[in-house]
C-alpha cells in the first residue's frame, strides 16, 4: 500500500483525532466545542480532496476557452453546507456554554457534575425531611 | 396540486418555522402554528393512501431528474415513517411550552413553535428524501432544533443535558458525513437508488467497509441503540415533557428508518448480513439494550428518566427486529415504530399532566395521585400495558411478530428474552401503579385533573395505541407491506 | 464586547474610527459584488451575506452594539432572517404555481427557461444572502449584548 501517497488522509485523520481528544479529554466546555471544529473541519477536507483532480483547475466554464480538466466540484458545494451546519452547531453550543456559565457560574465540566451531585443530594434530603 | 405532495409534506413546515417569526402574538402563533402541524399530517395521510393504491411516488426537485439532482421517493416505508411522525407532531405542538412550569417568557414563545415546525421538517426531511447527502442535511436541521427544545427545560440541568446530546448527535451527524463521503467516493453518486445500483460492484473495497461502519455508528448514536444512548436519559428526563413525547416518539424513529434504508435499500442484505454477518452483533447490543435499558428504568426514581430509559430498552426490541432480516421481524420492528411512539409518546405526555398539576415528576410524589387525577393516571398506565406487551393494546402486537420471526429463525433463547424482559417492564411499570393506587395521597397531592389542553392530546395518543392493539390490520398490515417491499428490493 | 467602557475606548481611538469608516462602505460594496456576480464567477449569497455581516459587525465592534441596533435593530435583523427564508420558498412556490416541479426556475420565464433560471437563482440566492446576513448579525448581538455574569 502506498501510504505515503495518500498523505492527504493522514492530514484529515491526525485533525480528527486532535478534535476528538480535545471533546473527551478537556473540561472546559469551550475547549469541547473547538475539539468539536475541528472534527468537522476534519471532514470538510476529506471531502475537498475528494474532490481534487490531478491537474484540474477551478471548475469555471469560460466561453472560448480550449477544454481543460477541471477539480470536482460537487464535494466543495457539499461542503459548503456542511460549513453552515458547523457554524450552527458552534452557535447553538456556545449559546449553550453562555447559559450554562450563567446558571452555575462555572463552565468546567467537573465542578458542574459537582454542583449536579450537591443538587440531588439535597434534593433528596429535602424530600426526606418532608416525608419525615 | 396533488403530485407536489411530497414537497409540500417539507415545504410547509419548513415555511412555517419563519412565518411564525413574522408573527410573534402569542395567540396567532399558536393557531397557525397548529393548522401547519396539521396541515402536514394531512398531507402524510394523503400520501400514504396514493402509495397505497398507485406504489412508490417519485419527485425530482427543480425538474431536474435524479441522479442529477434531488428527488423525494415515497414508498410505503416512508409514508409509514412520516405519517408517525407529523401525527405525533400534530397532537404534540398544540400544548406548547408554557404549561408546565417552563423557562420561555410569554413574548418569546413564538421560538418555540418555530422550532418544533422546524424539528419536524427536519424528521420529516430525513424520512423523504431519497438522496444520501440531503439526509445528513436534514438530519442536522432536525437535531439543531431537538437540541435547542431541550434547553427549554425548567432546570439548569436541562442545558448541560443539551449540550452532551449536542456534542454527542454532532459526532453521530459527522460520522454519517464521514460514511457518505466514503459513498460518493466509491461510486460518484449520492442518490439512493442509484447507489443501490452501483455498490454491489464495489462491496468488497475496504472504503465501503469504513463507509457502513462509520454510517452504523453515526445512525447509531442518533438512534441511542445501547451503548450509544448515554445522552438519551438525561435529554429526555430534563427537556419540557410536551418535547420530551414528541422527541420520544419521533426522534429516534427516523434514526430507526435511517438504519432500515442503509441496511435494506442501500448496502443490501446480503452485504450486510451475509458478508459482514452482522446479525449477531445487532442481536447481542439489542438484547443488551432491552434488558440493560429496563434494569435502570426499575431503579429510577423519577418518572421521566424511567420512562427514557425505557425507551432504550424498547429501542433494543426494533434494532432485534431488524437483526432477524425476516418479514416478520421486520414487520415486528416496524410497528414497533408507531406502536412505541403512541404509546411512549402518550406516557410523556401524562407525566406532563402530573408535572402540571404537582411541579414534580419525582416517583414518590406520586402517592395517591390515581385517585386525585384518575383520567391522568389511567392513561399512563394503559401506556405502560402496552410497554409490557397485554394482549389487546398494541405492545402486544409487536412483541406478537417479533417472537413469531425468532422462533421462524429458530431462536428460541431469543424468544424467551423477550417474554423476560416484557416481565421486567412489567416491574418498572407496577413501581409506579402501585404508588399511585394503593398509597394514601400526600397531604400537598392537588384535586383534580390537568387542563384539558393536556389531557386531550394524552388521551388521543393512548386511545390510539388502544384502538391499533385492537384494529391492527392497519398499522401491523402496512407495516408487514412495508416490511415486503424493503426485503424484495434487499434481494 | 459587552462591557460598555471598552466600546468607549476603541470609539475614541482615532485611527480605528477613521479608518473603519472608510473601510465599511467598501466591504458592503465588495458583499454586493459576491452576489450579484455569483451568477458568472464564484460567489453567491452564502459568501455576500457574510461579508456583508462581517461589515455591519466592524462597525458594531468599534461603535458600540448600541449603534448597531440604530442601523439595524433586533427586531428588523428577526424579520429579515424569516424573509430571506420566505423569499427563497416562496420562489419554489411560485414555480409549482406554474406548472413546474418546486424550484423548477424554467417556468419562471415562459418565452426562455434559460430568462427564468437566471431569475430564479438571482431571487433564491437574494434570499439567501439575506437570511445568512441576518443571522450572522443576530448571532453576533446576541453573544455581545449579554452583560456579562
Amino acid at each position: 500500500m502506498n501510504l505515503a501517497g495518500l498523505w492527504h488522509y493522514w492530514v484529515v485523520i491526525a485533525l480528527m483525532m486532535i478534535g476528538m481528544y480535545t471533546m473527551i479529554a478537556r473540561e472546559n466546555l469551550v475547549k469541547k466545542i473547538m475539539g468539536l471544529n475541528l472534527f468537522q473541519v476534519s471532514v470538510i477536507l476529506f471531502y475537498v480532496s475528494l474532490g481534487k483532480v490531478a491537474g484540474g483547475t477551478a471548475p469555471i466554464l469560460i466561453e472560448g476557452a480550449p477544454a481543460t480538466v477541471y477539480s470536482n466540484p460537487l464535494p466543495h458545494v457539499l461542503m459548503l453546507t456542511a460549513i453552515v451546519v458547523g457554524v450552527a452547531v458552534t452557535a447553538v453550543g456556545l449559546a449553550l456554554v453562555v447559559r450554562i456559565q450563567g446558571a452555575y457560574g462555572t463552565s468546567e465540566d467537573a465542578e458542574l457534575s459537582e454542583i449536579d451531585r450537591a443538587d440531588e443530594a439535597g434534593a433528596a434530603l429535602a424530600r426526606g425531611e418532608g416525608q419525615g | 396540486m396533488i403530485e407536489h405532495l411530497p414537497v409540500l409534506q417539507i415545504v410547509i413546515p419548513l415555511l412555517g418555522a419563519p412565518v411564525c417569526l413574522l408573527l410573534r402574538a402569542r395567540g396567532a402563533v399558536l393557531v397557525f402554528a397548529t393548522a401547519v402541524a396539521w396541515c402536514t399530517f394531512a398531507i402524510a395521510l394523503a400520501s400514504i393512501g396514493i402509495v397505497l393504491e398507485q406504489g412508490e411516488v417519485v419527485y425530482a426537485l427543480g425538474g431536474w431528474v435524479a441522479p442529477l439532482g434531488i428527488e423525494y421517493r415515497i414508498d410505503l416505508l416512508n409514508a409509514f415513517v412520516i405519517t408517525v411522525v407529523s401525527g405525533v407532531g400534530a397532537i404534540v405542538l398544540p400544548i406548547g411550552p408554557g404549561i408546565h412550569g417552563h423557562t420561555v417568557s410569554a413574548s418569546r414563545e413564538y421560538l418555540y413553535y418555530a422550532a418544533f415546525l422546524l424539528c419536524m421538517a427536519g424528521l420529516l426531511g430525513v424520512a423523504i428524501t431519497g438522496d444520501i447527502f440531503n439526509v445528513f442535511v436534514f438530519l442536522e436541521i432536525s437535531s439543531l432544533a431537538a437540541y435547542t427544545l431541550v434547553a427549554l427545560g425548567n432546570q439548569r440541568r436541562a442545558l448541560r443535558a443539551a449540550f452532551s446530546y449536542l456534542v454527542m448527535g454532532t459526532i453521530g451527524g459527522t460520522f454519517v458525513l464521514i460514511g457518505i463521503g466514503f459513498l460518493y467516493q466509491m461510486t460518484g453518486t449520492l442518490n439512493m437508488a442509484d447507489l443501490a445500483r452501483l455498490l454491489p460492484a464495489v462491496l468488497d473495497n475496504r472504503a465501503v467497509h469504513a463507509a457502513f461502519a462509520f454510517l452504523l455508528v453515526g445512525v447509531g448514536i442518533k438512534l441511542a441503540v445501547f451503548p450509544l444512548h448515554q445522552w438519551l436519559p438525561n435529554a429526555y428526563t430534563y427537556a419540557p415533557p410536551a418535547v420530551s413525547a414528541f422527541l420520544a416518539a419521533t426522534a429516534t424513529k427516523v434514526a430507526y428508518y435511517l438504519l432500515l434504508r442503509l441496511v435494506f435499500t442501500i448496502f443490501g442484505i446480503g452485504f450486510v448480513f451475509g458478508a459482514l454477518g452482522i446479525a449477531p452483533l445487532l442481536q447481542v447490543i439489542s438484547l443488551a439494550a432491552m434488558f440493560i435499558g429496563a434494569l435502570a428504568a426499575i431503579n429510577q426514581t423519577d418518572l421521566k428518566r424511567l420512562l427514557a430509559y425505557s425507551s432504550v430498552s424498547q429501542i433494543g426490541y426494533m434494532t432485534l427486529g431488524l437483526s432477524f432480516g425476516s418479514v416478520a421481524g421486520l414487520t415486528g420492528g416496524l410497528v414497533h415504530v408507531a406502536n412505541h411512539a403512541l404509546m411512549k409518546g402518550g406516557m410523556f405526555l401524562a407525566v406532563a399532566c402530573i408535572v402540571a398539576r404537582t411541579g414534580t415528576s419525582a416517583i414518590a410524589d406520586l402517592r395517591g395521585l390515581g385517585r386525585r387525577m384518575p383520567a391522568t393516571m389511567a392513561a399512563f398506565a394503559l401506556g405502560g400495558l402496552g410497554l409490557i406487551g397485554v394482549p389487546l393494546t398494541v405492545g402486544f402486537i409487536s412483541k406478537w411478530y417479533l417472537v413469531l420471526a425468532a422462533i421462524e429463525a429458530g431462536q428460541m433463547l431469543l424468544a424467551f428474552a423477550i417474554l423476560v424482559s416484557s416481565l421486567l417492564a412489567a416491574v418498572y411499570v407496577w413501581r409506579v401503579v402501585e404508588v399511585a393506587w394503593f398509597q394514601e395521597p400526600l397531604q400537598s397531592a392537588p384535586h383534580g385533573e390537568a387542563p384539558l389542553r393536556l389531557l386531550i392530546p394524552t388521551w388521543v395518543l393512548i386511545g390510539a395505541s388502544l384502538y391499533f392493539g385492537v384494529a391492527t390490520d392497519l398499522t401491523a398490515g402496512i407495516a408487514a407491506q412495508a416490511a415486503e417491499q424493503l426485503l424484495e428490493v434487499a434481494r | 464586547m459587552s462591557d460598555p467602557g471598552s466600546h468607549m475606548r476603541m470609539h475614541e481611538k482615532l485611527v480605528l474610527r477613521i479608518v473603519a469608516k472608510r473601510f465599511i462602505p467598501f466591504v458592503l460594496l465588495f458583499a454586493l459584488y459576491v452576489q450579484f456576480h455569483g451568477d458568472f464567477g464564484p460567489g453567491g449569497g452564502f459568501q455576500a451575506g457574510v461579508i456583508f455581516a462581517a461589515g455591519l459587525i466592524l462597525y458594531g465592534m468599534i461603535f458600540g452594539l448600541g449603534a448597531l441596533h440604530r442601523v439595524v435593530p433586533p427586531r428588523a435583523l428577526e424579520v429579515a432572517v424569516a424573509i430571506g427564508v420566505l423569499l427563497y420558498a416562496g420562489v419554489g412556490v411560485a414555480t409549482m404555481m406554474l406548472g413546474g416541479n418546486y424550484l423548477d426556475y424554467g417556468v419562471l420565464d415562459s418565452h426562455a427557461p434559460a430568462h427564468g433560471q437566471h431569475l430564479g437563482i438571482l431571487l433564491v440566492e437574494g434570499g439567501v444572502g439575506i437570511t445568512v446576513a441576518a443571522v450572522m448579525l443576530t448571532i453576533y448581538s446576541s453573544f455581545g449584548g449579554r452583560e456579562r455574569e
